[in-house]
């Protein structure tokens, strides 16, 4: 699909560049006259909001490092010191403390979007593995940055989440005590945990380009999940994209700032203002919203190992999806079994995350009356979610028969009435 | 691509580059604004700029004695200079000095770098303060930093007997002035007040 | 297409509606009382008087166990600190010492009240010197163990961010003040030094009842009533913990007004782009 490269340099210095270093001609093939299916809708947007979310955490975070201090005694104090002190500082923080929240809402839209329409199904697997280690790699800078304020959630959350590890069996002892550099989370681990925080960007952004890569690859999937048959199924990506995608980002930024600028605590949790005290354990220790459905997976399972196990069994189990599900159809939209299954695992999803923010004795509300507490209630989430990729995708593609689907891209925005017969193969 | 060809319709074609050129420089200029943050964040806090006052207390200095006090993250020289330093740094004719302007902040720019506009005479006095001219004259307050490159000349050396810096060799005499070597000014005089007849805060 | 959409949009809600919920399930106490505060919602700012009483309050009450570490006295005269504008001396009008709380009389005056320890001076000794607009508010303790073993084992904890590291923030400050008036539920063993108050987690605290009717004087004649210095010093405490907060306000609106003209802009050149392609 991305064909020959139409870009024709125009000046003398642009032939010289591009027979020496054909960085222009790669930008125009990528995101210039890149054919782009033009029938994308606007969940297909959050690739390049999540993009601005990358920057944003970037930049906010290099220059936040100039004033924090990581060192148990100041750490606390120093982040004080930049709400108060520091120009600006009140407003950086808030952008990179909100600008997490904000950045897994995206990539969670994001992740859905391609579980919906197939975006992990061949020739789109690599893109999508890519994509998981994407996600992994901001779940850990998210933990780590979490960390650094060194507030009672930053070290008891730092504390919980290390000693998972101790759950592996012989060498779990000894990887603890490598990981916290001493018998406990302390200066050591606040120091590497600082000094990993600030790398890991800088690894998203690298998978990040290997993820367009392999996107330019086979090119966009698209809410049909019908491949590209000719050029009357795309646009070039700008204008058409930029301007679209630029609209779509306008709008993510506007739900963002209303958060800096009026909201700013929401997504975070009071204890984290309380200075960081070894001695005293917060009543209630939930991670940040969007680590919950895996807190309630961790804590469905009564045994210390297992549960590890299956969190990241969880995730694991992302990578292996495309060759779980079984179906021809990309689209969920001409699956119309698959369809509401996945609208369950949305829900399912949401209800692993509420379970993981309330106690697990303590009754579902509305569910009292059948004795369901939210660790029975989380139980049952965690078998649909694996329920859903173990055995619904694989078996799905046997039983559903899917619905009739357009003859091509631009049929399905036509109506079928004026679409070009699909003569040219596609890939 | 069809839309590629058809757009050759004058009106349509007016007003779209318009939205499109609007929504540019819009968003442009949004970025320009948002850039501040980022760059004034670096500048100095407000923490910083809170302690950039250093009160000096000068009971304590006798005659011929002097003390270094760090403002604004740099040491300053404080001396209570003898009479024979100041007529000495008096005598000197200010046309024939490596630099004859005062680098003084509490007088006007470009002064004549003479003894009386280089002593603590030159300090802003508070309200209901008096302060014994004599012994304002005999106060003399300047970085620590030779102009040169930045080095802390050692007191009492040199050919004037006031200041030397080891590092170049630029000699500085009783009033703080450039009179031998590669440093190009005399050492700076910072901002000063009395606020009472015996305390100076610099800042 | 459009249930799909439909089913997201009600998913989206239940996650917003349920964690709030969530906060305050996790202890057996009473909800806060619910408070009208000048300060609440997006157009909501501090009131300057009332920050002024609630630092007589913290000062003469709060001070004398709570340390709030950081903050400096220059803090009190940071634009939008309860000090910022000053009425001089035989003037009708006030000076904004906001860029300089150093020069500000009145941060000065307060902080001159303090004995500060600094040193060591040349002989190696410490000594004492009254405050400065830069010096920190000092603690009323050494250090923690001080504290602690002066209040029966209990840490009073720092103030500084007290609105924002207590979920509930000025509402559960507030009512936990005014909390003392209870009566004791009768399974419930209060040990002495120790008081019931049911906004407190666990019901009980260590912390006596600390305010009375005209403990302190307000200087701008306002009656020294439990209720308003329970609201003073609260606000006074909110300001606190974020003193940028009318700023952030302000701020927001024009950020906000800008994102909606860019967006409508970018929507109506999405809209004129696309117009002519069938999708």
């Amino acid at each position: 699909m991305s064909g020959p490269s139409t870009y024709e340099p125009k000046t003398g210095i642009e032939r010289w560049l591009d027979s020496r270093l054909p960085i222009v001609r790669l930008g125009w093939d990528s995101f210039v006259d890149f054919p782009t299916p033009k029938n994308l809708n606007y969940w297909y947007t959050f690739g390049g909001i999540l993009t601005v979310c990358l920057m944003v955490q970037i930049l906010t975070g290099i220059v936040l490092a100039m004033h924090y201090v990581p060192h148990v005694d100041y750490a606390f104090a120093s982040i004080e010191r930049i709400d108060r002190d520091v120009n600006f500082g009140w407003l950086l923080r808030n952008i990179h403390a909100v600008g997490a929240s904000m950045f897994f809402l995206a990539v969670y839209l994001h992740i859905f979007r391609g579980l919906y329409y197939g975006s992990y199904k061949a020739p789109r697997e690599v893109l999508w593995i890519l994509g998981v280690v994407i996600y992994l790699l901001m779940m850990a800078a998210a933990f780590l940055g979490y960390v650094l304020p060194w507030g009672q959630m930053s070290f008891w959350g730092a504390t919980v989440i290390t000693e998972l590890f101790g759950a592996i069996p012989l060498v779990g002892g000894p990887i603890t005590e490598w990981l916290w550099g001493g018998f406990a989370v302390g200066n050591t681990t606040l120091n590497r945990f600082f000094s990993l925080h600030y790398l890991i960007p800088f690894l998203i952004a690298g998978v990040v380009g290997l993820h367009i890569w392999a996107l330019h690859v086979p090119g966009n999937n698209n809410p049909t999940g019908i491949s590209v048959k000719s050029s009357n199924d795309t646009l070039p990506f700008h204008p058409y994209y930029t301007v679209k995608d630029g609209f779509a980002i306008a709008v993510f930024l506007l739900i963002f700032a209303f958060f800096v600028f009026f909201w700013p605590d929401a997504l975070g949790h009071a204890d984290n203002y309380i200075e960081a005290d070894p001695l005293v354990t917060p009543a209630h220790i939930v991670p940040e919203w969007y680590l919950l459905p895996f807190y309630a997976i961790l804590r469905a399972v009564p045994d210390k190992l297992g549960g590890v196990i299956l969190m990241f069994g969880a995730i694991a189990v992302l990578f292996v999806l495309p060759w779980l599900d079984t179906s021809k159809v990309r689209s969920m939209r001409y699956r119309p079994m698959a369809k509401w299954f996945f609208v369950i695992f949305l829900l399912a999803c949401l209800g692993l995350g509420w379970a993981g923010a309330e106690l697990p004795d303590k009754m579902v509300p509305g569910l009292e009356a059948i004795g369901v507490d939210f660790l029975l209630f989380g139980r049952v989430l965690t078998i649909y979610y694996f329920a859903y990729f173990l055995v619904i995708l694989p078996v799905l593609g046997f039983v559903e028969k899917p619905t009739e689907r357009p003859a091509s891209i631009d049929a399905s925005v036509t109506g079928g009435k004026s679409a070009a017969p699909a003569a040219a193969p596609a890939e | 691509m069809t839309d590629e060809t058809q757009t050759h319709d004058g009106d349509g074609e007016t007003r779209r580059d318009f939205i499109f050129i609007a929504a540019g420089v819009t968003a442009a200029a949004g970025g320009v604004f948002t850039l501040w943050p980022f760059i004034d964040q670096m500048n100095p806090a407000a923490d910083t700029l809170a302690q950039s006052t250093t009160e000096v207390p000068l009971d304590s200095l006798d005659e011929g004695m002097g003390i270094t006090v760090m403002f604004r993250s740099r040491p300053h020289f404080v001396r209570r200079r003898t009479a024979a330093e100041v007529t000495e740094a008096t005598d000197v004719d200010v046309a024939r000095l490596p630099d004859n302007d005062a680098r003084n902040v509490n007088i006007e720019d470009g002064a004549p770098a003479t003894d009386e506009n280089r002593s603590a005479v030159t300090a802003t006095v508070a309200d209901g303060v008096e302060v014994d001219p004599a012994y304002a004259r005999s106060i003399l307050v300047t970085g620590a930093n030779c102009t040169h490159l930045g080095c802390v000349p050692t007191g009492g050396e040199g050919d004037y007997d006031a200041w030397f810096c080891p590092c170049h060799g630029s000699h500085y005499d009783t009033a703080g002035r450039i009179r031998r070597g590669p440093a190009p000014e005399n050492l700076p005089i910072p901002p000063m007040t009395f606020s009472s007849p015996t305390t100076l805060v610099l800042g | 297409m459009k249930n799909i959409h439909r089913a997201l949009i009600a998913a989206a809600g239940v996650l917003a509606v349920g964690v709030p919920v969530a906060a305050w399930a996790a202890g057996e106490y009473k909800k806060p009382e619910e408070y009208t505060w000048s300060f609440e919602g997006p157009f909501g700012t501090f009131d300057q008087a009332q920050l002024q009483r609630g630092w007589v309050v913290y000062a003469q009450v709060c001070a004398a166990c709570h340390s709030l570490e950081h903050l400096d006295f220059r803090h009190l005269g940071m634009d939008g600190g309860p000090f910022d504008q000053v009425q001089l001396p035989g003037e009708d009008y006030y000076t904004d010492f906001s860029a300089d709380p150093n020069q500000n009389p009145v941060i000065r005056a307060i902080a001159a009240e303090y004995m500060i320890q600094d040193g060591p001076d040349e002989f190696g000794d410490m000594f004492e010197r009254p405050g400065r607009p830069s010096d920190s508010i000092p603690s009323p303790w050494e250090n923690e163990q001080q504290g602690r073993s002066a209040n029966g084992g209990a840490y009073p904890p720092d103030l500084s961010v007290i609105t924002k590291a207590r979920y509930g923030g000025p509402e559960y400050i507030r009512s936990l003040l005014l909390g003392y008036d209870y009566e004791v539920p009768e399974d419930l063993e209060v040990r002495p030094g120790n008081y019931y108050n049911p906004y407190m987690s666990g019901q009980v605290i260590a912390m006596p009842p600390v305010l009375f009717e005209d403990g302190v004087v307000y200087e701008d004649g306002t009656a020294a009533t439990v209720d308003q210095m329970a609201a003073d010093v609260t606000a006074f405490l909110t300001w606190a913990g974020e003193p940028h907060m009318d700023a952030r306000k302000s701020l927001g609106f024009i950020v906000m007004a800008y994102l909606l003209f860019l967006s409508i802009l970018l929507y109506a050149a999405y809209k004129v782009l696309w117009s002519r392609v069938k999708h």
